[in-house]
């Protein structure tokens, strides 16, 4: 019997796991090859406060995103939202090592020395230490709202992380850098769909109109600024999210444009009005997210000691 | 990573052929179906690939999206029972990984399709079949993941099965068939490699999650075993999709092929396998195992495995659920073709 080896692979150096992945790499070392400097000067508290909401957007929107895994309406679908979900896994996982090093104090107390500063931060975190925008702790409804909520938050974080690719921090920019063109994408895929579903059927337009107005209300918070990002923009290694409500307003009202969508109203927030207020950020957060978490942690919690 | 652009290039392939694209025109002569039947049998017996535009005989057509058709169903119901640990793994590069792994079997399965309308089938009437019980998948996954050690166990034995029958495959006669498995079996190994790590891993932990891995391995072992169709003596196809060369190993052999690189590597583990009767055989060179129990197998494909109503539920429910924004899709796409059209019109 002739037969072709596949077994080989298993006899190959373990430790290039990474380049024989057909989606994906990377899942080793979240910080690998970057320069991890600290820039001097720099109020390390509030730099690693900011770092942790950015990676905690991520890392919810990833969990949520991969909750729809064997749900999505056809398998082109399947894949691209599971490709959304990687990168900004990817990108949670090096911003929530970076907050850790930034600031040691974040990483909570009485979890075992081998769990890694990202596993620490994500499954033995409470959920009002959790720092994320409420926008992305929702549990997912039909097609409809995921599309509205990818376009809302792709929209947004795109903004930030154009400005954060300048940042002073070098893991900041270069995670920036990276992300950027991912970003993109995500936000390109849900405003495609945006279109597609908004210039679709009578169903589809009512579908992702309702998704919109309910997402809607979560959005004025995306533009509240916390003390912990004044201070990082004026050490040079934050951006202040409010920086980013013209560029979102713009592309939102172009894409509800092309989608037949009336866009929700967007205020000017000229002088005279009072500004946003972070809820997220500060650890407000909507039942939902703790349910995730106890999703989420339920096995690296039932197993603290456990090798993974 | 390369860019999810990349994936979506890779993998958006919708068009597919037309039904009737393969198929000889009606006009064709008895000689010339006479000769195109020939070449065919020449094709094959020199181990060359038959095309979809090469004429092929309609049971060679029907037994290949047969095949191909249930390998892809198994690809995307096989999604189900790692998929459920997504939302509960307990490390960041864990989630990560599997994340990766459950996209590549989306993947696979939809090469596989693609490779199926090249046979005149169509995606849509076949994902019909699959939830409505007219076309099959492969029984294993009718069985439930109850630990994250199920997740390496899966990746070992379940994948590491899948290869041993797939490899093979890679030089089926059938040309798009072959290709689609060169790919998805470089991703397959892959899947089997992170799945053993994390066993190893896990048996390098607690006791407890020692405990879990030989749980698992327990539970997955002979389910394994079946994966490989029923005894040669009961495969009554065997014989011809050899000669048609849509299968290169009998059932049994890809087996013991897959109990013989099996059990060094459990050892390695150290895990024992669930099988009083497993030895080596010096006479024979291979490992002898115990008598499998081919009333489960036959249970489970009729459908009274543990998960085949929840897999089948899920599958029909993602596919009804999806109906409106694919159809919201298509009406989009029309509208724009209207518009373009008349664009067109209006500037030449
Ligand atoms: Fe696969
Ligand atoms: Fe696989």
């Amino acid at each position: 019997m002739a037969f072709d080896n596949a077994y080989e692979a298993l006899t190959e150096d373990a430790g290039g796991l990474g380049d024989r992945w057909a989606h994906g790499t990377g899942f080793q070392d979240a910080l690998s090859g970057v320069d991890d400097t600290v820039p001097a000067g720099v109020d390390l508290t509030a730099a690693a406060r900011h770092v942790l909401g950015l990676a905690d957007d991520a890392l919810v929107m990833a969990h949520r995103l991969s909750e729809w895994c064997t749900h999505a309406p056809e398998l082109e679908e399947e894949v691209a939202l599971a490709n959304i979900a990687l990168d900004l896994l990817g990108q949670a996982r090096s911003l929530l090592a970076r907050a850790a090093q930034l600031d040691p104090g974040l990483r909570p107390a009485g979890v075992p020395g081998h769990v890694p500063d990202e596993d620490a931060l994500a499954f033995f975190r409470a959920a009002e230490d959790y720092r994320n925008v409420r926008l992305v702790e929702a549990p997912h409804g039909d097609f409809g709202h995921l599309v509205a909520r990818l376009l809302v938050f792709s929209t947004w974080r795109l903004a930030l992380l154009d400005r954060l690719s300048g940042s002073r921090d070098p893991v900041v920019a270069a995670v920036a850098a990276k992300a950027v063109p991912e970003v993109a994408y995500h936000r390109d895929h849900a405003a495609g769909w945006a279109v597609r579903l908004g210039d679709g059927t009578d169903e589809s337009h009512r579908r992702v109109a309702e998704g919109l107005a309910e997402v809607w209300p979560l959005v004025e918070e995306l533009f509240a600024t916390t003390d912990a990002e004044r201070t990082a923009v004026a050490d040079g290694t934050g951006v202040d999210p409010a920086t980013t409500r013209a560029e979102f307003a713009d592309v939102l009202s172009r894409v509800c444009d092309q989608a037949t969508l009336d866009p929700p109203g967007m205020d000017d927030r000229g002088a005279g009005d009072a500004p946003a207020v972070p809820r997220g950020r500060t650890g407000q957060h909507t039942a939902a997210l703790r349910d995730l978490l106890a999703e989420m942690q339920s096995v690296a919690r039932a197993h603290p000691e456990g090798r993974w | 990573m390369p860019s999810a652009e990349e994936v979506m290039t890779v993998t958006d392939r919708r068009t597919g052929h037309g039904p009737d694209g393969a198929r000889r025109p009606p006009e064709a002569t008895l000689a010339d179906e006479t000769e195109a039947q020939a070449r065919f049998e020449r094709l094959i017996a020199e181990d060359q690939r038959i095309e979809p535009r090469d004429w092929m005989p309609e049971a060679y057509r029907a037994t290949l999206i047969r095949q191909v058709a249930q390998h892809a169903h198994s690809e995307i119901i096989g999604m189900q029972p790692e998929g459920a640990w997504l939302t509960r793994a307990p490390s960041l590069r864990r989630k990560a990984i599997l994340l990766a792994k459950v996209q590549d079997e989306a993947g696979h399965g939809l090469y596989l399709y693609s490779a199926c309308e090249t046979l005149g089938a169509d995606r849509a009437d076949l994902t019909e079949k699959l939830v409505t019980g007219r076309q099959k998948y492969s029984s294993i996954f009718n069985y439930p993941t109850l630990s994250f050690a199920d997740v390496g166990v899966i990746g070992w034995l379940v994948d590491g099965a899948a290869i041993c029958n797939q490899v093979p495959l890679c030089r089926s006669s059938y040309g798009p068939y072959a290709r689609a498995m060169i790919r998805i079996c470089k991703e397959e190994s892959f899947h089997q490699r992170q799945g053993y790590e994390l066993l190893m891993t896990m048996m390098g932990g607690t006791e407890e999650q020692r405990a879990q891995v030989r749980d698992a391995v327990d539970r997955w072992w002979w389910p394994s075993l079946m994966m490989f169709g029923p005894p040669d003596a009961e495969s009554p196809n065997t014989a011809r999709s050899m000669a048609w060369r849509i299968k290169r190993h009998t059932n049994d052999e890809l087996r013991q092929r897959f109990v013989d690189i099996t059990v060094p590597q459990a050892e390695a583990l150290g895990v024992s396998l669930p099988d009083p009767d497993l030895r080596w055989n010096a006479e024979r060179g291979h490992y002898d195992h115990g008598p499998i129990d081919w009333d489960e197998l036959s249970r489970v494909i009729r459908g009274d495995g543990p998960c085949n109503a929840e897999r089948i539920a899920t599958r029909r429910a993602a596919h009804r659920d999806g109906e409106w924004v694919r159809r919201a899709a298509s009406a989009h796409a029309a509208k724009r073709a209207a518009r373009d059209a008349v664009g067109a019109g209006v500037a030449g």
